[in-house]
């Protein structure tokens, strides 16, 4: 059991996240990618007028099907594959953190910033809200996120997908070394 | 059929963002400041094997389970690789997410991160909205 509750190393957890490229393709001839469920959720519940959302989104029903798993996973690990120890994070971001206020370091997030109370106040706002609303609008004008474009589009040598990653990465970059900090002083 | 394929590879996936700790906040930070090579090595490791796979499938013409060709759509460039990029970035640093791990989020039990979700549909939303209005 141990095996389940323990965290996996990289060179066993980056790997299988690679396999699913292969196994997509050959068990059922899907290119890998999450954030287009998003634009199906859309299609499905919100259309609107948008031309973008009239399209058949339940011939790409595998997309959200796929998402619904990545749900169930999510609960039968969080729940009874549990790792009863907090994550191991190194001492220099605890230090870095800390000195932005942050106290809470027992779960997967930020409890004491990510909470429902907190989506009230300025800095939970503008993480959760607004940095949910640019990871929506930016993964589709960016035509993916990380599994479409640095996973999938990197393993099939894509020049835009590479293009696209560096670029997640300057914003992340920037984000977290010149905003994050005005953020959390708010 | 078809449907219990996808949602238990979804499944497995899920299992292994949560095992991975790559659905942490924390570990995202980490990676953006430079202070752990983990995510580093999850992403590289995972592009080497995506790479091999896919180099091996289309030097062997390997088939899928049915028998059909498979068949990879190329990435067109946009300036939206650019911009939409630009923007993805600073939300996966404020959220600690990208797609995949808010949806394992949601189901570990962080019903707050449903907030965020539906922030991203939102967005997608305005985006398939606004299309027309941004260069591509």
């Amino acid at each position: 059991m141990s095996i389940l509750t323990q965290p996996w190393p990289w060179y066993v957890s980056g790997p299988l996240i690679g396999l699913m490229v292969p196994i997509l393709l050959i068990m059922g001839n899907k290119t890998f990618g999450i954030s287009s469920s998003l634009r199906h959720i859309c299609a499905a519940c919100i259309p609107g007028k948008a031309e973008f959302f009239k399209y058949d989104w339940k011939a790409e029903s595998w997309n959200l099907i796929f998402a619904l798993g990545i749900v169930l996973g999510g609960l039968v690990a969080g729940y009874f594959f549990a790792n009863p120890n907090p994550i191991q994070i190194s001492e220099a971001t605890v230090a870095d953190l800390s000195s932005m206020g942050i106290k809470d370091f027992s779960g997967f997030v930020p409890n004491d910033i990510f909470n429902f109370q907190s989506l009230l106040t300025v800095k939970g706002f503008l993480l959760m809200i607004v940095g949910g609303f640019f990871v929506g609008f930016g993964t589709r004008y960016a035509g993916g996120c990380t599994s479409g474009h640095s996973i999938m589009g990197m393993s099939n040598l894509q020049l835009p997908s590479l293009i696209a990653t560096i670029c997640f990465f300057v914003g992340g970059l920037a984000m977290t070394w010149f905003i994050l900090p005005w953020i959390m002083s708010l | 059929m078809s449907k219990i394929k996808f949602l238990t590879l979804g499944f497995i996936f899920g299992v292994i963002l949560i095992k991975a700790e790559v659905i942490s906040w924390f570990r995202i930070q980490e990676m953006f400041r430079f202070q752990a090579f983990q995510m580093y090595g999850i992403i590289g490791s995972a592009v080497v094997i995506g790479v091999i796979s896919v180099f091996l499938i289309k030097k062997y013409n390997i088939k899928t389970i049915k028998g059909e060709e498979i068949k990879i759509e190329p990435k067109k460039f946009s300036i939206g690789n650019i911009i939409g990029g630009l923007m993805f970035g600073l939300g996966w640093a404020m959220t600690g997410a990208c797609p995949g791990p808010l949806y394992a989020l949601v189901g570990s039990g962080l019903l707050i991160i449903a907030v965020v979700l539906l922030s991203a549909v939102f967005g997608t939303w305005v985006y398939g909205c606004l299309r027309n209005k941004f260069p591509h």
